[in-house]
């Protein structure tokens, strides 16, 4: 961020967590460990995701990073203060959307937005929010009888509302129809362009693909990987050709290549150069066979992740034998 | 921050004043509690009811120079424990629940902010109800002692805080339900035979003694003592303070945010 001035000491990143560790008092007085080693770091004007199926813990991760939960141990910085003990002046920098949305049910989703904005100095223009979340087309209606999605877009506002530096989302696409999402999306880059620091958890790796500048991933209270999503995915290895063809037809294969089938189709991994394709379609005019289908991609994360998730897994199956 | 902090600091990452947030959050809790429909029925009219039926039964004959001159004091007793105790707890309860207390945790309000907004808005409720419930026995004939109005008020205030820090531990340790069903249950129970409608010596024997260490027979006799008598009766403002004390540090102590 400074590389034009070595002399200036590194500033610390918006959010610190290293080694973090969390359990809760189960039923029967058992302890259950939610968190055993949890580690990432988010800055400014970057989208940091978490990403790892539900329980991973996630959440627990960002409740102990926003305050609300004390650590068992490890290192959690917040704007390089201890979020657990945060004063008012921290939180005003810091905005949260919880997964549950946290708003109150009785209340109308502009009058709870206009009372959240009076507890800032100089809060977001309510109506501003409201425009671009869509909010004033339910704006007479409790929050107990909006939709999932529209209480989704009410909770995002009460975490804009204070121009926060940080902002923490818990699942913000979940239960969204397309069109939200996309304004959802729309806002979070937004958010990014002007500076601040974005930490997001999601199940949904279409959703990190899509929004992330590094990619965390959580596995059973662990971090376990990880990079900016083409690191995670692997860029430098070469991708793969799935192609298929009509039934009853056998294609020809250029001496030396051997695809594997997958359901109907071949798969030819490594192919590295236009030459290669060219011998393989080269191959098919002259036998004057035409595919059905011809697809050549890269390793998407759900494979990556896919991978990491078995990676762990199996280092745990180790860890337990030995 | 520094200058090396990377973070662009646009006017707006700041708090209010704490007072002001404060203040904002007692306005949103006080209108939450006046917009509610089952909150009012239990601050304003059963109390309401309880005093007629009072004026006309003649349980309180002889106690004071006028039947109204019995009752008024302990409904407005009966009222701090409506909206204190049973109201805030309940809507405390389910703010929990719904996360609310969370998400309004990690604002520049703050947890300390979010108690003093609910305790301010139930001391701007009960200044309602004395008012409403005062205007209403005023026309039944009420003839308060005028020297005892600042008794009565520290009563009142006491009484207050006793209320709510007990109502907030019921509702930070319990489910929403059992917290509604535990905080009606008990004030049906105190508004009968806690002292707070009927004078400690209308109650028989074992049970009047019991009674007198409750902070609801404190708050009835202390009003009573006030209204009636116009003087300051030491051992109600002595349970009280205890019961303040105690169940300030009891929610402290045991109130779960999650």
């Amino acid at each position: 961020m400074h590389a034009s001035d070595p002399s200036r000491p590194a500033a610390p990143p918006a959010v610190f967590v290293d080694s973090l560790t969390k359990s809760f008092r189960a039923a029967g007085g058992r302890r259950q460990h939610v968190l055993h080693s949890v580690s990432f770091r988010a800055e400014a004007g970057a989208v940091t995701t978490l990403l790892g199926t539900n329980g991973a813990g996630k959440s627990t991760s960002l409740a102990c990073a926003q305050g609300l939960l004390r650590p068992d141990g490890g290192t959690v910085r917040l704007l390089d203060e201890d979020p657990w003990h945060s004063p008012a002046t921290l939180r005003a920098r810091v905005g949260v959307m919880l997964q549950d949305g946290g708003l109150p049910p009785a209340q109308k989703p502009l009058a709870y937005l206009g009372h959240v904005a009076s507890l800032y100095a100089r809060p977001r223009p309510v109506t501003e929010l409201a425009e671009r979340l869509g909010l004033n087309e339910f704006s007479r209606t409790p929050i107990r009888r909006l939709s999932g999605g529209q209480k989704q877009r009410v909770a995002l506002a009460v975490a804009l509302v204070g121009s926060p530096e940080v902002l923490f989302l818990d699942e913000p696409s979940a239960g969204l129809d397309p069109q939200s999402r996309q304004v959802v999306f729309e806002l979070i880059e937004e958010e990014r362009a002007r500076g601040r620091a974005i930490v997001l958890t999601t199940h949904l790796l279409e959703d990190a693909e899509r929004l992330s500048d590094t990619v965390y991933v959580i596995d059973r209270g662990r971090t376990v990987a990880h990079g900016s999503v083409a690191e995670l995915i692997g860029h430098d290895s070469p991708p793969s050709l799935t192609v298929s063809f009509a039934e009853g037809i056998t294609p020809s294969w250029p001496a030396g290549l051997a695809p594997r089938r997958e359901g109907g189709a071949y798969v030819l991994d490594a192919v590295d150069s236009p030459q290669l394709l060219a011998r393989l379609t080269s191959a098919w005019a002259e036998a004057d066979t035409l595919p059905v289908s011809l697809r050549l991609e890269r390793r998407s994360l759900e494979d990556a992740f896919l991978a990491l998730a078995s990676e762990a897994s199996h280092d745990l199956l180790e860890g337990s034998r030995a | 921050m520094s200058a090396t902090a990377p973070l662009t600091r646009e006017p707006g990452a700041r708090p209010a004043p704490l007072a002001l947030r404060c203040l904002r959050q007692a306005l949103y809790e006080t209108r939450s509690i006046l917009s509610n429909g089952e909150q009012l029925i239990v601050s304003i009219a059963l109390p309401l009811m309880a005093m007629i039926a009072l004026t006309w039964l003649d349980l309180l004959e002889g106690f004071a120079s006028s039947r109204i001159n019995a009752a008024a004091p302990g409904v407005l007793a009966l009222c701090v424990v409506s909206v204190a105790f049973t109201g805030q707890g309940i809507q405390t309860g389910f703010d929990r629940q719904y996360g609310v207390l969370r998400s309004l945790s990690t604002t520049p309000l703050g947890r300390g902010g979010l108690i003093t907004g609910k305790g301010l808005a139930v001391l701007v409720v009960v200044c309602l109800q004395v008012l409403v419930i005062g205007l209403v026995a005023a026309l039944l004939g009420w003839t308060p002692v005028a020297a005892g109005w600042p008794a009565a008020a520290l009563m009142l205030l006491l009484g207050s805080i006793a209320f709510t820090s007990l109502g907030l531990l019921i509702a930070g340790t319990l489910r929403p339900q059992a917290t509604l069903a535990v905080t009606n249950l008990v004030w049906v129970l105190l508004a009968a035979v806690g002292g707070l409608l009927l004078p400690l010596s209308k109650l028989p024997g074992l049970l009047g003694t019991a009674a007198t260490l409750l902070p609801s027979s404190a708050l009835g006799e202390g009003l009573r003592a006030a209204l009636i008598h116009g003087r300051i009766d030491p051992t109600s403002l002595l349970v009280l303070a205890v019961w303040s004390v105690l169940g300030t540090a009891a929610a402290v102590r045991w109130f779960r945010w999650e």
